[in-house]
């Protein structure tokens, strides 16, 4: 353990000294309170419309902005340090790969919970004081949770950004590959979801297709803080499946949790094979 | 106590086999010299006792356990060829970083930073030190936890004389104190002095192992002396033909003195022969260096086709 946290910890520091900590934490802060005032502008409103509506647009706003951070933060973990000349060095000290991996994804994971926190709590405080007849105990309840699953969104694309890191051994071919996931599961997906759906005309088992939104941990994240404000909440385009799943939020959470679990384990798998 | 014991260690990656039926050993408070040419085994070797490799056959103990053993790994001080740290931290706080990895205590830390002469360096980035800066370093990375095993590839590149002689230096301190140092090494003339044994490696096998003086009787290689004659060249030639118990040694002239190749087993009748015939002014002995034998090992052209020893 003692070796985990020693990786983690200098993770963290970095973080601290090349600003990323305080970079990510300024964007989500700026983003939320701008989302907040000036996220119904198009309407003709300029204000603080609703809490619903706040958190709808920032999840929406999340899927773009999380995914990419924690990408950016991660691709170069492992192939950075080879890159660097220290990989070969860390392996022969007393750390076996997976205490250098989880030890990694905890000062990555706690370096974008801290922005998070920070950046999104802010912004939560703020409205809170500034905001006059907002319901402090639904905004604090719906803050919570969308920073809980902001949080968890970015701890899977973390493990997903490993997953590449283990295995190329070039920075721009990691920085190459992280880029297609982030096209793949913020952009394509969902299109190609629509695709299958209008193609296959009604012959596609009407209760298959909710859960193939589950093979995207951007789509559960929006779930999880759209269907949370109840049965008036708005699901638009190919979230309007999330309606026929029988699971409830607390299925959608474990989703979410799955989503870092399992990329982990992978990319541990992954670079317990690779030759050093 | 055996620092390492390597027993018939072949490695094999994809079809190619780098390491073929290697039995190496280094006992503690022993510097072993490892030299080859490029690919020739070297890494794999230090691979295969840093425990990032297994072997395809044969068996690699450490320290009296297993290689890669975390509790193994803890006693053993590496420094890598070309070692790189994080370029934004500094000397101090790189080398923080590995004694917690390694469960050193921290108060090693400025103590090794000084030793290795970074003690006034120690709080600028690494970034803005030289390749001999980054080396020594290197070095004091090597040395937390005061390991029992050390094992240092090329720690003299980047290296200035005096601080290539003040690491000799230190090197043969802690092997006095009981610590077995591996030492791979291209400079071959200026490691000789401070190696105990030496192994030659050339495409994954082990060509010959032993101390400078086996290794010279295993080539049996020709003695070289130089003599400076007493009574012109043409008397000395001459001499040394009638002393000669076999025909055809190599006599070269070079500024007035003849350079003689002799076997080593006839090198003292040789020279009891020549001071009794009173031609003789002066004599000096040469006998084959550590690269002499090296190139003899590895075949001839060996240098000249591998780009040196590495």
């Amino acid at each position: 353990m003692n070796s985990i946290w020693t990786i983690a910890r200098k993770e963290l520091s970095d973080s601290l000294r090349n600003r990323w900590l305080i970079a990510i934490a300024l964007v989500f802060a700026v983003l939320a309170l701008g989302i907040a005032w000036f996220g119904a502008a198009a309407s003709g409103q300029v204000g603080y419309a609703s809490t619903p509506a706040t958190i709808a647009s920032l999840a929406s706003l999340g899927i773009f902005l999380i995914p990419l951070i924690a990408l950016l933060l991660a691709y170069d973990a492992i192939v950075g340090e080879e890159e660097g000349g220290t990989l070969l060095l860390l392996m022969t000290y007393p750390l076996s790969r997976g205490q250098l991996l989880f030890g990694k994804f905890l000062g990555h994971g706690l370096t974008l919970a801290f922005a998070t926190l920070i950046g999104f709590g802010v912004a939560g405080i703020a409205i809170a004081l500034l905001v006059e007849d907002v319901a402090v105990g639904a905004l604090a309840a719906a803050m919570s949770r969308f920073i809980v699953s902001t949080i968890l969104l970015g701890w899977g694309f973390i493990a997903l950004a490993y997953m590449i890191s283990v295995r190329v051994s070039e920075k721009p071919v990691a920085a190459g590959l992280a880029l297609g996931i982030w096209f793949f599961f913020v952009l394509v997906f969902d299109l190609m979801l629509l695709g299958i759906l209008v193609a296959s005309e009604g012959k596609l088992s009407p209760e298959l297709l909710p859960w193939l939104l589950m093979l995207n941990p951007t789509d559960i994240y929006r779930l999880l803080n759209i269907v949370a404000f109840g049965e008036g909440a708005q699901l638009s385009g190919v979230l309007s499946l999330g309606a026929d799943l029988p699971i409830g939020a607390a299925g959608l959470w474990f989703a979410l949790v799955l989503w870092f679990v399992i990329p982990l384990a992978a990319a541990w798998a992954l670079f317990r094979s690779r030759r050093i | 106590m055996s620092c390492f014991r390597l027993e018939n260690v072949s490695y094999r990656y994809d079809k190619a086999l780098v390491l073929n039926g290697v039995d190496l050993r280094l006992e503690s408070g022993e510097i072993l010299g490892l030299f080859g040419h490029n690919g020739a085994g070297k890494t794999t070797t230090i691979k295969l006792i840093l425990g990032l490799m297994t072997p395809s056959q044969g068996r690699v103990s450490v320290l009296g356990g297993e290689a890669g053993d975390p509790h193994v790994t803890q006693h053993i001080g590496y420094l890598p060829e070309n070692v790189m740290f994080y370029p934004q931290l500094t000397g101090r706080e790189i080398l923080n970083h590995f004694a917690r990895l390694k469960g050193a205590p921290l108060r090693q830390v400025p103590e090794l930073l000084e030793q290795v002469g970074l003690g006034d360096a120690m709080n600028a980035r690494v970034k803005t030190y030289s390749k001999g800066m980054r080396q020594r370093l290197g070095l004091a990375q090597a040395l937390l936890g005061k390991p029992k095993l050390l094992m240092l590839d090329e720690p003299t590149v980047g290296l200035d004389p005096v601080a290539t002689a003040d690491l000799y230096r230190l090197l043969r301190k802690l092997r006095d104190e009981g610590t077995g140092i591996v030492l791979c090494s291209h400079v071959l003339p200026g490691v000789e002095p401070y190696i105990d044994r030496a192994a030659i490696l050339t495409d994954g096998a082990l060509k010959a192992v032993g101390d400078l003086s086996a290794l010279r009787r295993q080539a049996n290689m020709p003695v070289t002396l130089s003599i400076e004659p007493a009574n012109g060249t043409p008397a000395l030639e001459k001499a040394i033909a009638g002393a000669s118990a076999s025909n055809g040694l190599m006599i070269r002239k070079d500024n007035g003195r003849l350079q003689v190749d002799v076997r080593p087993s006839e090198k003292m009748a040789l020279i009891q022969a020549l001071l009794n015939s009173g031609e003789v002014q002066d004599l000096g002995i040469h006998q084959p260096t550590l690269e002499d034998v090296y190139v003899h090992f590895i075949g001839s052209g060996g240098l000249a086709h591998r780009g040196g020893a590495q």
